[in-house]
């Protein structure tokens, strides 16, 4: 009796370890960031792990660096625009692909999701021979451009296979009260599929955020660059100094908007991953 | 005016035939059954109807129009789905409207139809709420009010109660009668359940791997089955059927050489010719068992009481079970051996392909099943 109830106590005792060491290993890193962020540039290189100091001296340098307020505005409308083009264009493909019967379907979503299976590096050349026809080179547009190649497959194929979780007979009820495809698609489907385009979208905003190295290849002025290219090249006051304080107070002032935005749409999220869950 | 005219119509999904050469006309207002076995096409056919498939080929009427290329509200029909289909995210009102608002009236008459046909389906109190909210019973009346908002000129109803627990579809088949003498438009309802088709058609479509084997009244249908398979398929227990020799006699009629039975003279026409192999058919309640003193007979294996009848089930020699249909309480008991004969005018001859012999000529015309085959 007792053996069998240390056993559920060391059990226990394993499991939360575990997840404690999880934890730490994701949350650390951005944990020291704001702790970093949070220092005068004076005890930058003493080590502490309490946030022991309040001072914003960091924040106040990169917010008053133009170019930075630029990048962020430019990440915002280049991630904004990639997660509306990915959702129009990914739930009109997963209607096609998840509600109509054609033939080469299959095919279809293969070469999509084959699509997503190249490494950037592999298509970063051509890819920047096709934006500089384009004449996209150094705007959002080409990144616009860009990122949307590399988020779509994965919203299609999610948005596909919820499509498909839903029931026929919803389809067929709104043919028979005269719904147009378009018709069913944004009154009837999308309301259900909120879910899955809210983590889609998600996904889509923070891939589009978070990327670096299209956004250092096809922008070449400061006032064009995103975030992550503009936090790259803050440069400190000599060639020898890094400034790591504005640095780590740059990435707290980009990463919160990620966090608020999966805080938001967590419940949605949770939902969206685990099920159709659509019953009527 | 001519509700509905199916001719020839047939479909196919790749290389199956789904619905073979089917072709019946339905008047305005009927309520007419489709009803078969599982995979028989009743609810392929049903599809057709609405345009919900397309027609292989064959000619699909509304009202003298030909529809086959018509999307579903240009065909004027309203559907009632198995699942209901209610929009998941719309109140019950906007699930009513949605199809008014479609097809662009204006606010006041959406506002108008919408509580009017929620008034005939007794749902004013639920107007505003989520589908997830209802009790199954009442997701089956909006289902109902959103098929009937625009008034279709043909309501369709696929198996609409088979999601609903016994004592409730009893209560909605009524209602279903109720509302079709009410609003008098046509309906076409698929089932598979033979209780429901009885009850509540004018008349019944009879289906069987893809084609109609008979369109009746529900009286035709019980009383003279057209083909072996309706006998079987309509009725509760099941028809009993006994291989027997049958021969012409041109006066009488045909008579039967039935084992265990004896010799009997039948009142119908069989084709002139040497003894046949065919089946008899006789319905449980017109067997008529004697208790065998001497031996005799068959004995009752079991004895089902269901309080305002009885019935007994006898074993033959070949092991097949004859089902009879007495009065409860019922003066036999199992184990015990009985005689059994029955009321001829009451049986029924089928050849060997299935088809009904038809009775002998009389006097007074009885109205002749219609046939699909003939």
């Amino acid at each position: 009796m007792t053996l069998r109830r240390l056993k559920a106590i060391a059990l226990k005792t394993g499991f939360w370890l575990l997840v404690a060491v999880l934890v730490l290993y994701a949350i650390f890193p951005f944990y020291y960031a704001i702790v970093t962020s949070l220092k005068p540039s004076s005890q930058l290189f003493e080590v502490s792990y309490w946030v022991d100091s309040l001072d914003f001296s960091n924040y106040v340098t990169v917010l008053s660096q133009p170019t930075f307020l630029a990048a962020i505005r430019n990440s915002v409308v280049v991630a904004l625009s990639v997660v509306l083009i990915a959702l129009l264009l990914g739930l009109t493909a997963a209607w096609a692909l998840g509600r109509v019967r054609f033939r080469g379907r299959t095919t279809v979503m293969m070469i999509v999701l084959g699509v997503s299976m190249f490494p950037q590096v592999a298509v970063l050349s051509g890819l920047f021979e096709v934006i500089r026809t384009l004449d996209l080179y150094n705007s959002p547009g080409g990144l616009i451009l860009s990122y949307t190649i590399f988020t779509l497959p994965f919203t299609v194929w999610i948005l596909t296979t919820f499509m498909r979780q839903l029931p026929d007979e919803l389809e067929e009820a709104a043919i028979v009260d005269g719904a147009s495809p378009w018709v069913t698609l944004t009154k009837v489907f999308m309301p259900l599929l909120w879910p899955a385009m809210a983590t889609t979208g998600l996904l889509a905003f923070i891939a589009a955020w978070n990327e670096f190295l299209f956004a250092l290849t096809f922008t070449l002025t400061d006032s064009q660059r995103t975030v992550p290219v503009a936090i790259a090249l803050i440069s400190g006051g000599s060639q020898y100094e890094l400034p790591w304080g504005p640095i780590m107070a740059a990435s707290v002032i980009v990463t919160v908007p990620l966090v608020v935005l999966v805080v938001i749409f967590q419940r949605r999220i949770v939902s969206g991953l685990t099920a159709g869950a659509v019953k009527g | 005016m001519a509700g509905l005219t199916l001719e020839r119509v047939n479909k196919r999904f790749g290389s199956t035939q789904v619905i073979d050469d089917v072709s019946m006309q339905i008047d305005n207002g009927e309520f007419i059954v489709f009803v078969g076995p599982s995979g028989c096409g009743k609810s392929t056919l049903l599809r057709l109807i609405a345009g919900l498939e397309s027609i292989t080929h064959g000619d699909l009427m509304i009202d003298d129009q030909r529809v086959n290329n018509l999307t579903p509200p240009e065909r004027g029909i309203g559907m009632v789905f198995q699942s209901y289909a209610l929009y998941p995210h719309m109140s019950v009102y906007d699930n009513i409207a949605f199809g008014l608002k479609l097809a662009k009236q204006d606010k006041q008459t959406v506002d108008e139809r919408v509580r009017q046909t929620a008034r005939i389906l007794q749902l004013d109190e639920l107007l505003e709420r989520l589908p997830k909210a209802l009790s199954g019973g009442q997701r089956q009346r909006v289902a109902i009010g959103r098929a009937m908002a625009r008034e279709p000129k043909i309501l369709l109803f696929d198996e609409p109660l088979s999601n609903l627990d016994a004592a409730l579809r009893v209560q909605t088949r009524n209602e279903i009668a109720r509302l079709h003498e009410r609003l008098g438009s046509t309906m076409i309802y698929v089932t598979h359940d033979q209780v429901e088709a009885m009850t509540l058609a004018d008349r019944i479509v009879v289906l069987n791997a893809g084609h109609v084997e008979q369109i009746g009244t529900p009286r035709e249908l019980y009383e003279r089955p057209a083909s072996r398979f309706v006998a079987g398929f309509i009725g509760s227990p099941k028809m009993n059927f006994i291989q027997v020799t049958a021969e012409a006699d041109a006066e009488q009629g045909c008579r039967v050489e039935i084992p265990a039975v004896g010799q009997r003279t039948l009142p119908l026409a069989l084709s002139a010719g040497g003894p046949s192999e065919t089946t008899l058919g006789v319905r449980p309640e017109h067997l008529i068992p004697t208790a065998s003193e001497s031996g005799e007979g068959l004995e009752i294996v079991n004895v089902e009481y269901l309080g305002s009848e009885a019935y007994l089930y006898m074993e033959r020699d070949d092991g097949e079970l004859l089902v009879c249909r007495t009065q409860a309480p019922s003066p036999f008991r199992r184990g015990q051996r009985v005689t059994l004969d029955f009321d001829p005018t009451h049986a029924h001859l089928f050849d060997r392909d299935g088809r009904a012999v038809p009775p002998r000529a009389r006097r007074e015309a009885r109205p002749e099943p219609q046939g699909a085959d003939s």
